[in-house]
């Protein structure tokens, strides 16, 4: 499985998750688990998901990710789930 | 599974405190390209740094994508220039074409630096040594990318002052022959005592002839990162203070073997160290004096510096030994002067002296680094520095070193600018009474008991 962590950060609005999973969904990437919190006055949301069924490659998927949230006013981040495992976990 | 708070807090070192990795930097053993031909030494010097470090700076973004964490320098070490060159360089002139081959393959693959156009010369130097040394101002005026070292002594072998009292000469010409850009070739210049074989930081990489034929050294950064994990314990013991800092630096060098474990696999070259060092950057919320600054003091330099630096610094090794496999290179707080805007802060109120910060390199890493000083400074005042910095090294079994800059026609209190990650600084006042009846003794100091110690 290759696990991959997107993190949406910015002003809440309508749609967000909505579009984020159509994407997501169109590219044949399973998504896990969502969470979603306020921190600082800011929507924080994180999606882990699979993308071993999908036909793109990594770096694609993460460009497609910074466009779609410019187009909505947030930040779309995409990394691998290594970095997290690695800082948070012996 | 990950939860949602470690992933902003990774984040958030990212965007907020400037967390990333320093270098990668691979090492590359030139001994076999040794040719008793000097074009033919450099077509093999050539071939084997192109074909080697061709895919270094794509690896280096490639896996800054993946993991969202900025690489900020992709680089190159090769071994001692004065042992390849030592078969077919008759001349320092010799000695300077391979340094412009080394600039121009440098440039080829797009890497930042090349360090190890250097000679280790702890004990005695050889004449391909000498040669070496004398060809350093002209190598460091007519390239761009290569970096120099030159290792003078060591615990074990002493001090060699011959080449002590010629380095002195050698920085102050290689400033005049780059005073056009404020002396710059210095910077590129640093001078050690017991210098590590496997150190991926510049100016001081070289790939030691200990190693093996090609590796990846990951040298990490994150003082912005430490120093916002201490914003949250202001006021408390001396116990919650070392723990916060084990912590933070175990996670930031868990970064660093995961970017040297990845670059190691798809470059397939063997993982060598990660080197633990605190880096700082002239970048604002970047800087080791901030560090220190959070810890207690008004500024950097401030009566109790040297304990609050021997207390970072241990606790970055301590939280970080645990989060590599490998450990290496020089391991420990960098306190450079022009890199770090809390120093130049400390420096600009007169907080901080020449004198202080070679105390302070007594319990960190590293030494006399990246100083301006009055261009009119005497050589033999700088071999008289360089002899001090180096005995810290020999006496307390560890790394020092001295990359000073005498600033030609710049004098005390004047701001000179380096640029880029190397940054500015105000020229720092030195002790000008006379060292030259002692500089100019003949021969080295030997080396020290290791016993006794007190």
């Amino acid at each position: 499985m290759k696990k991959i962590i997107i993190t949406v950060v910015g002003k809440d609005t309508v749609g967000i998750i909505a579009k984020v999973c159509t994407y997501l969904a169109e590219n044949s990437i399973n998504i896990l688990d969502i969470s979603q919190t306020i921190v600082s006055g800011y929507f924080n949301m994180m999606m882990i998901a699979d993308m071993n069924g999908s036909s793109k490659d990594y770096s694609t998927i993460c460009d497609d990710l910074d466009k779609l949230g410019q187009g909505i006013g947030v930040s779309i981040k995409c990394q691998k789930e290594e970095i997290f495992e690695a800082m948070h976990r012996i | 599974m990950i939860n949602q708070f470690e992933v902003i807090e990774t984040n958030k070192m990212v965007e907020e405190e400037n967390l990333d990795v320093r270098t990668i930097t691979m090492g590359i053993s030139l001994l076999d390209c040794i040719d008793s031909d000097l074009d033919a030494c450099c077509k093999k010097i050539h071939d084997k740094i192109y074909n080697s470090a061709k895919d270094l700076v794509s690896t280096g973004e490639t896996i800054a994508k993946e993991i969202g964490v900025p690489i900020v320098n992709k680089r190159i070490s090769v071994t001692p220039i004065a042992l390849v060159g030592g078969a077919c360089c008759k001349t320092p002139e010799d000695f300077v074409q391979i340094a412009k081959t080394l600039d121009a393959v440098a440039h080829e693959v797009g890497v930042n630096f090349l360090g190890g156009y250097s000679a280790l010369v702890c004990k005695g130097a050889t004449h391909a040594d000498e040669l070496l040394m004398k060809s350093i101002p002209m190598a460091l005026a007519s390239t761009e990318l290569v970096c120099s070292s030159v290792n003078l002594g060591s615990t074990r072998t002493g001090i060699n002052m011959d080449a002590v009292r010629l380095m002195g000469d050698v920085i102050k010409e290689t400033a005049e022959l780059t005073k056009e850009n404020d002396s710059l070739g210095c910077a590129k210049l640093v001078v050690f005592c017991n210098a590590p074989d496997d150190n991926p930081f510049m100016a001081g990489a070289f790939h030691g002839v200990t190693e093996a034929d090609r590796i990846i050294n990951v040298g990490v950064s994150g003082p912005g990162v430490v120093k916002k994990a201490l914003e949250s314990v202001r006021g408390e013991s001396f116990e919650v203070l070392c723990e916060t800092i084990k912590k933070t630096a175990f996670k930031v060098t868990r970064v660093g073997q995961l970017v040297a474990k990845e670059a190691s696999a798809m470059l397939g070259v063997p993982f060598g160290i990660v080197d633990l060092s605190l880096a700082p950057t002239p970048a604002i919320g970047d800087s080791v004096a901030d560090i220190l600054c959070e810890i207690g003091l008004e500024y950097a330099g401030a009566p109790g510096t040297t304990a609050a630096l021997a207390l970072l610094n241990d606790q970055v090794k301590k939280g970080g030994v645990m989060a590599s496999s490998y450990v290496g290179g020089l391991s420990g707080a960098f306190i450079p002067v022009s890199e770090d805007q809390g120093m130049i802060n400390a420096v600009e109120a007169g907080a901080l002296t020449l004198e202080k910060l070679e105390a302070m390199t007594c319990v960190c890493s590293v030494g006399l680094d990246m100083i301006a000083i009055p261009g009119d400074t005497k050589a033999t005042t700088i071999s008289g520095i360089i002899a001090d910095e180096l005995a810290i090294g020999m006496i307390n079994q560890k790394t020092t070193a001295v990359r000073v800059i005498p600033v030609v026609g710049k004098g005390v209190g004047e701001i000179v600018e380096f640029g880029g990650l190397l940054g500015y600084a105000p020229i720092m006042p030195v002790n000008n009474f006379s060292c030259d009846a002692f500089v100019n003794r003949p021969g080295r100091i030997p080396a020290p008991i290791h016993s006794f110690k007190n």
